[in-house]
This record gives C-alpha cells, structure tokens and sequence, in this order.
C-alpha cells in the first residue's frame, strides 16, 4: 500500500532521515518510536505524500510520489486517514461538521451517510458533542473527532502522529483501543509513539511491530519492547 | 445563462461555509468594486461623448469652407465674380455659392439685432464652398485666390478644428485608457483582498488539504465569494453612476460638455460592467489562490 525504497529526507541541511526502506502491508499494525525530532513526523508525512522524499522512492498504492498531481495527492488522502499531533479542525462549524468533511470534499452526500456519522460519533463517545465548536472541545474529545474524522471514509490506512499527546493514561488507552478495533476491521495502522509504556500495553491486544528511528535510519526494534 | 454558471452562483451553500464569514474584508471588497464602477461609469461617457463629439466635428466641418472677400465697395462685384470662377475651377470643391444679402443680413441679425441697416455697412461678401468627398488643396486655391481676387480669404475651418477633433479624440482615448487602468486597479485590490483573506485561512486550507480536498474545492470557496461580492458591489456603484449621470445639469445644445452621458443604446455598456468587474474579480481571486495552494502540498 506504501512503500519506501531507500528514502533520504533532509530540509535543506543535514539528512534527517536515510536509506529508508519500508513496506506497509495491508492488515499490518506498526508503531513507530523515537527520540523527539528523530523524525517520525517527517517519515509519516513522507507516507502520506505530504513531503517528497530528497532521494529514493516513495510509493502511495503503487503511484511514485513524485509523479503525482496535486489532485492525485488529494485523492490517496481520501484513502489514507490522518491524525496530527496537533489536530486542526475548521473552528467555525460543528465538530460533527468537521468530521463529516472528508465527505463534504469527496463529494458524498452527507445526508445519505448521516446514519453512519451518528454511529461512528458514538462508537467515539462523541454523540454528546456533536453540535459544539472544536475550540469547545476538551484534548481528548479532540483526539477522538480527530480520530474519527480520519476514519469516517473508511481508509485503507490510518496514519496516527502521537494521537496520545495530549490526553491522560486512561484516555489513551481508550484511543489506542480504537485504533486497533479499526485494525481488526483491516485497517493498517500506523501509530508514532515515545510513549512506550503505550506500546508494551497494547502489544498485548494485537501483532504489532514496533519501528524505530535512530541515528537517521529506521530499524526494526528487538524484542527488548 | 448556462446551466453550470447558475449552478455555480446559486452554489453550494455547504461548501461555502467552509471558508469563515469574514465581515470587514467583505466590505471593503465590496466597496472597492462600487467605487471602482462608479468610475468606469463616468470614464464611460467621456469615452462615448468624446467620441461623439469627435465624429460630429470631422463630419460636420470637414465638408464646409468659407470664402469673406473684403474689397472696397466699387470692387465687390469683380473680386466675388473672380473668386467664384477660381472656386469651380478647382478641383475638390463640390459646390461654391455666394451669399445673397439677405442672408448675410439674418446671419449677422443675432449681433446687430433686425433693425440695423445692414446695406449701409462694408459687410465682406461671404462665399459658401461645399468639398468634395476627397477635400482641396487649401493653400494652393490660397496662392489663385490671392492672384485673382486680393481681397477674398479663405477660412477653411481646419485651423481650429484640427486640434479640436484631435483633442477630443485623445481625451476618447484616455478615456478607454482610464477604464483599463480601473480595471487593473480593482484586479490588484481584489488580488490583496484575496490573499488577505487566503493567508488569514491557512489553517482551514491546511486541513481542507489534509481531508483529501482538491484544489478546485477549496478555490471555489473562496473565488465564489470574492466574484458574488464583485458583482454586487458594482451593481451598486453602476446604479449609483448612472443616476449621477441622468441627473447632470443639462448645459443645452452648446459647449464641450454636452451629451456627457449615455444616449439610447449606449446605455446597454452599463449592465457589462458589473459582469466585467465580476469576470475581473473572478480571474484575480483563481490566480491568488492557485499561486497560493501550489505553494502547499
């Protein structure tokens, strides 16, 4: 689905990131860890087509990145979703507005799928907060409507950027349950993480391989975790 | 109209609310058009009068000449018969009649009044010459006439005219200019008011993006409100233009000014304008917001 092949990044100076090699498989769960500005941001933007890589190859369901069109990006986008760290939301219309947006710019009719939005709301405790302003929301109610704002087209991939940021242990684990049901639908997930007493928990709940970058290079971490 | 530009202006109204109502930008848009129109209205039928203006004169003078024979009063007689034959012997001149007294005597009666004895006066002879289609060589029936006829001058009118015609071509000219220059300044107010407003909204583009928005979905939101303001504010300044131009002082039949306005057809330019200014304003705020979603990915 996305495949790196020895992939550099580097903004302008030094590389951040090389020989880069990764092949997400559809199905697989991945962590990714790392000290902070290792680069795990920059290797999930990498994933998404946000940034193209200064060497090597980068391919988002069999398309190399850097032959894509802006439109062409912003149709894999709807088949990847997408959680920031720092979730953004369109601050002026609901939060179950903005979670159905994926929609709205898919061109779906919003109404027809209505029954399913309500569903998915519940399925993230939301269905209280639906009618309020993102900036009215708490930081985990964020996380989830960001959560579910990234699933509610059904993606073949969820990226997730430290979707444990900002909230408390228990949240966390309230949000990570999440992510992995969705793995258990067929979803790839793809979490990036220093937090790794997250990741040892969850390890318990489902396969997951645990990617870490260090020193510039992605490794695969041992059984240490 | 078109079924797709009405389906684009009646809109998507969800899709608009994803750019944030802006209040104060808008109205400054807004005004900025009206203001912009109002011009154009006026430069508008400076163009068109000047225009008039111009085609009227060439027509009317370029056809009509005057001989004045000023000789003492045994001479006249000759030098109008000598100055006649000169005429219909030059080539150009259609036809060349002089005028009898009594039609001197009403061209001069507005300045001397009905009852002054005109006959008594050394009024000159004053000769009509109608041109032909292709005019005279007016200084060489100059050199015959002064062989032939001493005391007849020609005034052929183009002395005064030529600067006149010339002039009220220029200022058509600048006037058709002056539109142009409007319409630039109000695509730079719109381009600013555009990235204003697109700059102010990077977060709402960010995660227009970020939801797999393509690019005409999120230019739309924005090129569709800054074309509706356009055209509504100059809807306004174009009815506000043209009530000032219907109720300029009327100046009668005489003067430089007159027929600054819109005669008959003419006023159909009007409604164009709003239509131009909303074509303005639509390719201006498409070039902005391409320039700046190229600049993210």
């Amino acid at each position: 689905m996305i495949e790196l092949d020895n992939v550099a990044y580097s903004y302008g100076g030094a590389e951040l990131l090389s020989d880069v090699s990764l092949k997400l498989a559809p199905g697989s769960f991945h962590f990714l860890t790392g000290p902070s500005g290792a680069g795990k941001t920059t290797f999930l933007k990498l994933c998404y087509g946000a940034l193209v890589p200064t060497a090597g190859q980068a391919r988002i369901f069999d398309q190399d990145v850097r032959e894509m069109t802006r439109d062409d990006i912003a149709i894999s986008r709807r088949r990847i979703g997408v959680v920031h760290q720092d979730c953004q939301f369109l601050d002026h219309v609901s939060m179950a507005e903005n979670v159905a947006m994926p929609l709205k710019v898919a061109g779906r009719d919003v109404a027809a799928e209505q029954q399913n939005l309500d569903d998915l709301l519940s399925w993230c405790g939301l269905s209280s907060r639906a009618n309020a302003l993102p900036p009215q929301l708490s930081g985990g109610e964020r996380q989830r409507a960001a959560l579910a704002r990234a699933v509610i087209l059904s993606p073949d991939v969820i990226l997730a950027d430290e979707p444990t940021g900002n909230v408390d242990w228990e949240m966390s684990q309230r949000l990570i349950q999440l992510l992995v049901e969705l793995n258990r639908m067929g979803k790839t997930v793809m979490i990036a993480s220093h937090d790794l007493g997250l990741i040892r928990a969850t390890k318990q709940h489902v396969q997951a391989r645990v990617l870490r970058i260090s020193n510039r290079r992605l490794q695969l971490a041992g059984a240490d975790l | 109209m078109p079924a797709a530009l009405t389906a684009w202006l009646t809109g998507d109204a969800s899709a608009d609310r994803v750019v944030p109502p802006s209040g104060f930008t808008a109205q400054l848009t807004l005004f900025a058009a009206g203001v912009m129109t109002f011009l154009t209205v006026f430069a508008l039928a400076l163009s068109l009068a000047t225009g008039r203006l111009a085609e009227r004169w060439g027509d009317d003078l370029a056809r009509a000449s005057t001989v004045r024979i000023s000789a003492p009063a045994d001479q006249m007689r000759t030098q109008t018969a000598a100055a006649l034959r000169v005429l219909e012997t030059t080539e150009g001149v259609e036809s060349a009649q002089a005028l009898s007294a009594e039609d001197q005597q009403a061209l001069l009666a507005p300045w001397f009044g009905p009852d002054v004895p005109v006959d008594a006066l050394p009024v000159p002879q004053l000769i009509e010459v109608t041109e032909s289609d292709g005019g005279f060589d007016a200084a060489g029936l100059r050199l015959r006439l002064s062989a032939e006829a001493p005391g007849a001058v020609l005034d052929d009118h183009t002395r005064w005219r030529r600067p006149l015609v010339a002039a009220a071509s220029r200022l058509r000219t600048l006037g058709l200019l002056s539109i142009l220059l409007i319409g630039g300044a109000m695509a730079a107010m719109i381009t600013l008011a555009a990235n204003a407003a697109l700059a102010a909204n990077s977060q709402v583009i960010g995660v227009l993006r970020l939801v797999g928005a393509k690019d005409r979905y999120i230019a739309r939101a924005f090129v569709r409100r800054f074309t509706l303001r356009a055209l509504i504010g100059s809807v306004v300044g174009m009815i506000c233009g043209a009530i000032a131009i219907l109720f300029l002082p009327d100046q009668g039949e005489v003067g430089l000014l007159t027929g600054l306005g819109f005669r008959g057809i003419e006023w159909l330019w009007l409604p164009l304008l709003p239509l131009a200014a909303a074509a303005v304003a639509y390719g201006a705020t498409r070039r902005a917001a391409s320039r700046v979603l190229a600049a993210l990915r």
